[in-house]
């Protein structure tokens, strides 16, 4: 399942980074044909302006992959550096970093994203600078939780009796042992930021039209005629979203089996 | 135990002060100030002045904040922009709706994850486990809304069965039938993957507690599967259970509110997003203040739950 | 007579019990408690007790790896407890620690040549390659062959992976190595190789030891001289020879007859009895911390804490055993 999980994340990667050859049209060109079933020249249709819905089919896995991947970098960023400040220098420092944590968590993730991004304008690179600032809490407790331990071992310890500055024992002797971890929840991650930005550019908050992504193609099919009628619209990108996520997942759920075996041989 | 809760109650404190504070922030961030609701176009600059100073606005911004601190404590949210009446009294209206799907939601996820993930976990490996373990991750993928639309599409519009949206039918519904009958696509939607993730949590758990000394000590007893399951497994298994619930209302809560807007469910989220339409930021720092107590006081009774579960867990 | 290497004196380590709503701190773990001893340049000093009895702690602090309660450590003369962190870690260059648990002590991540090379460039000792070079030299010095350089620790035995330990110890060519244990987590076939390799290391380097361990065997094979600790501290300081052949406190006496091969010729003599447990080092008992299970204790072993003699063998106890071993002398 990871494998298949693997090729069709990899796949997508390609589509994203190739579109420009893959698609088969501009996805923004406007055709006279608009809401037109699917046919030897648009294969999926077009939409309700118009726009060929392949192409911007294609076009949209460049917004859902760069906020996955987006979101996850920021997030992970900051959640690595304060759980290991926090794990590593402990007392005071421990205790205001966690209690942030806890401020954070207590946020309605959701809804806070939804606000952060009306007040400062939704876009693609609003939605990643939003959930990478909001999504670091579980990254720094897993950290935290890593480094407490790591920092007991005697490889730790000989790292301070060998006269090492601590970025050098942060950075290169405990940090590497609490990727694994940090990589599960991060591929993870990236799914649910790719669920997130669908559904804030579904409720017309995120990647704003005629830029093409698959949570705002959808949101086309909140009227009832695009949704009984015209499938071709909001079935593929749909589809397309709950490929891409599950895909993920399924790479996580394979990452996190054999990282964790292999922590206990 | 007793010094464990007043420690945890303690460190609650001051995280409470900074949810408070930061949504005092994000208010201040927002474009707006209350000052325009006693505002016209044609309002001077020392029109401004006046009312800002009435209002406190010239004040230092802790100043601010310890005067709204105070409010709040009064239960007082400030007042819609959108349509002048108090926040609280807005908020109030939508509750009900949300409560209710909601709980509903999270009954009927539980009432399906437990008894699933128990039987995948017995049957570890066999196709039954691989059908759950597969269900279970789509549950987690599909987008809300996506879902919502596909239901929407199948039993209200090809089959007919079900209304698309809305509470009740309008002017003549509001029977229990009618009523339940509204309830259940929405439901079925905010349910799935609270229900896909529970499954997989309490399969793993139950799948640790199978491989515990104790069980089988217990099967070298002599003592029945149901019997195992249900006296030694499954007490251990929920632990970790009972930790998600906590986690889950925050994702819960995000469900709700696309889950709302796709069926026009008169909720909290029908609220957010209408607010966010008309920016509306009174009401919405009003909802996420009280969503984000909703969140830490769950957080809170978990750790005390867990703690009370867990008699390993010992805090000195 | 040469100056000491190190000079331990009143060292303390008190670990604090919190408890209650604010964690207060209602009482203290007295890990190591009052101890003083000297290290001399090429010497093994061996410090023996039981597990909990502070040696390892004190092991620890004499590397700034705990900081002490109280007391100060002395290296060639410089008091390393007060000493500011970077000056400190220049310092550690010339003090380095083998562990105990090979398994642990090696970063799993990290390939045993990186491993090695990595003290002299994080000192900015030597280059990348230099440093590498350099390591491949030591490795062979404690008998592993060249190859092993590229292996990660897992690959290797328990033994190997504890020369690899010694040898990182011995790159920044330091005067002071505390071995904590290094040898109780190996076979015993192995322990022999070890203890040799470290006894060979010493002559070629002129290395001074501090040994901790548990075991007499490991202890009196290697150490020049020992210290006997008990519940955190010290009961008698002397030479490996003295201590052997007539322990002048009551409790190495108890000690040495619970080795096995310790006294040959007396293997028939009726085997002397301690009754109940090591006391809890957060309640020590008042008086001489040994007198709850001291055979020959008096009333004012409960009372008066008995101070180290300042001999040439220091003993802490009001009745010492007299160098003709016999207990009836002192009963």
């Amino acid at each position: 399942m990871a494998v298949a999980g693997l090729v069709i994340v990899a796949l997508m990667v390609l589509t994203a980074a190739l579109a420009p050859l893959l698609a088969p049209h501009d996805p923004n060109q406007i055709f006279g044909s608009f809401e037109a079933a699917p046919s030897g020249e648009h294969l999926l249709g077009t939409d309700a302006v118009g726009r060929d819905v392949l192409s911007r089919l294609i076009y949209g896995s460049r917004v859902s992959m760069s906020v996955g991947v987006g979101a996850v970098a920021v997030y992970v960023l900051i959640g690595v550096l304060l759980g290991l400040l926090a794990g590593y220098y402990g007392r005071w420092v421990d205790l205001v970093i966690m209690r942030i944590t806890d401020v954070f968590m207590s946020f309605p993730y959701f809804m806070v994203i939804l606000i952060m991004v009306s007040i400062l304008g939704p876009s693609l690179l609003t939605i990643i600078a939003v959930i990478g600032a909001l999504a670091w809490p579980m990254v720094a407790r897993l950290v935290r939780g890593s480094v407490l331990s790591i920092k007991q071992t005697d490889y730790v310890q000989a790292g301070v009796a060998l006269g090492y500055r601590t970025p050098r024992i942060l950075f290169r002797h405990i940090l590497p042992n609490t990727l694994s971890p940090i990589i599960v929840n991060a591929t993870f991650g990236v799914a649910q930021a790719i669920i997130l930005e669908s559904g804030l550019s579904f409720l017309g908050m995120g990647v704003r039209p005629p830029a093409a992504s698959w949570g705002n193609m959808l949101s086309e099919a909140q009227s009832i005629t695009v949704l009984s009628s015209q499938p071709w619209i909001w079935i593929p990108p749909g589809l397309m979203i709950l490929l891409a996520v599950l895909s993920i997942n399924f790479v996580g759920d394979g990452l996190r089996d054999s990282l964790e075996s292999r922590s206990y041989k | 135990m007793g010094s464990y809760l007043i420690r945890r109650l303690l460190i609650g404190i001051p995280v409470l002060i900074g949810v408070t504070l930061i949504n005092f922030l994000i208010i201040n961030l927002a474009p707006g100030s209350p000052a325009d609701l006693y505002l016209t176009p044609t309002s001077t600059s020392a029109d401004v002045a006046r009312v800002e100073a009435e209002l406190g606005l010239d004040q230092p911004i802790f100043v601010q904040y310890f005067h709204w601190l105070t409010r709040l404590f009064h239960g007082d949210l400030g007042v819609s922009f959108q349509n002048r009446a108090p926040v609280t009294e807005l908020i109030g209206e939508r509750l009900g709706p949300t409560l209710l799907l909601m709980g509903t939601s999270l009954v009927i996820a539980y009432l399906v994850a437990i008894p699933i993930g128990i039987l995948a976990a017995r049957k570890k490996n066999s196709a039954t486990d691989y059908s759950v373990v597969g269900a279970s991750f789509l549950g987690i993928s599909v987008p809300h809304f996506f879902l919502g639309l596909v239901l929407i599409y199948v039993f209200a519009l090809e089959l007919g069965w079900l209304p698309t949206g809305n509470m009740i039918t309008l002017g003549r519904g509001g029977g229990f039938a009618d009523r339940v009958n509204h309830l259940i696509l929405p439901v079925a939607v905010l349910a799935t993957a609270t229900a896909a993730n529970m499954t997989r949590y309490v399969r793993s758990s139950m799948i640790d507690a199978f491989g515990q000394d104790y069980i089988r000590t217990a099967k070298a007893k002599g003592l029945g599967r149901s019997v195992i399951t249900s006296k030694h497994a499954l007490r251990n298994a929920l632990i970790p259970v009972v930790t998600v619930i906590g986690v889950d209302l925050s994702a819960l809560i995000g469900g709700a509110i696309v889950t709302e807007q796709i069926f026009q469910w008169p909720g909290i989220g029908l609220l957010t997003i209408q607010s966010i339409g008309a920016r509306d930021y009174a009401v919405l720092m009003g909802i996420n203040l009280i969503a984000a107590i909703a969140v830490f006081g769950a957080n809170l009774l978990t750790d005390i739950a867990y703690a009370v579960v867990d008699p390993r867990v010992t805090y000195a | 007579m040469t100056a000491p290497l190190l000079q331990v004196r009143n060292l303390k380590k008190y670990y604090p019990i919190r408890k209650g709503v604010m964690a207060r701190t209602v009482g203290q773990v007295r890990a190591v408690d009052d101890v003083s001893f000297d290290v001399y340049p090429g010497e093994t000093l061996g410090i023996v007790g039981e597990s909990g009895c502070g040696k390892s702690t004190t092991g620890r602090a004499i590397l700034r790896l705990e900081a002490p309660t109280a007391g100060s450590v002395l290296f060639e003369g410089t008091d390393i407890a007060t000493l500011s962190a970077g000056t400190m870690r220049r310092l550690r260059t010339d003090l380095q620690m083998v562990f105990q648990d090979p398994y642990s002590s090696l970063n799993p991540q990290i390939r045993i040549g990186d491993l090695l090379a990595e003290p002299l460039i994080a000192h900015h000792r030597l280059g990348r390659a230099a440093a590498h070079a350099r390591a491949a030299e030591i490795i062979q010095v404690v008998g592993l062959p060249k190859l092993y350089l590229n292996r990660y620790p897992h690959e290797l035995s328990g033994g190997q992976r504890q020369r690899v330990g010694i040898a990182r110890a011995l790159m920044l060519e330091p005067k002071l190595i505390v071995c904590d244990e290094p040898v109780s987590a190996l076979d015993v076939s192995i322990q022999a190789q070890v203890l040799n390799l470290l006894k060979d290391l010493q002559a070629e380097f002129g290395l001074t030891y501090v040994f901790i361990s548990h075991g007499l065997g490991a202890i009196r094979y290697i150490s020049d001289r020992i210290v006997v600790m008990y519940l955190g501290k010290v009961m008698e300081v002397g030479t490996t020879r003295a201590i052997f052949a007539g322990p002048r406190h009551p409790y190495t006496e108890i000690l040495l007859d619970a080795y096995p091969e310790a006294n040959p010729h007396l293997r028939d003599r009726p085997r002397i009895i301690v009754e109940g447990d090591v006391p809890s080092p957060a309640k020590p008992p008042a008086g001489c911390v040994f007198h709850t299970r001291c055979p020959s204790a008096q009333a004012i072993c409960r009372t008066e804490i008995p101070q180290l003699t300042s001999d040439d063998h220091p003993v802490a106890c009001h009745f010492p055993l007299s160098a003709s071993k016999t207990v009836e002398a002192v009963g």
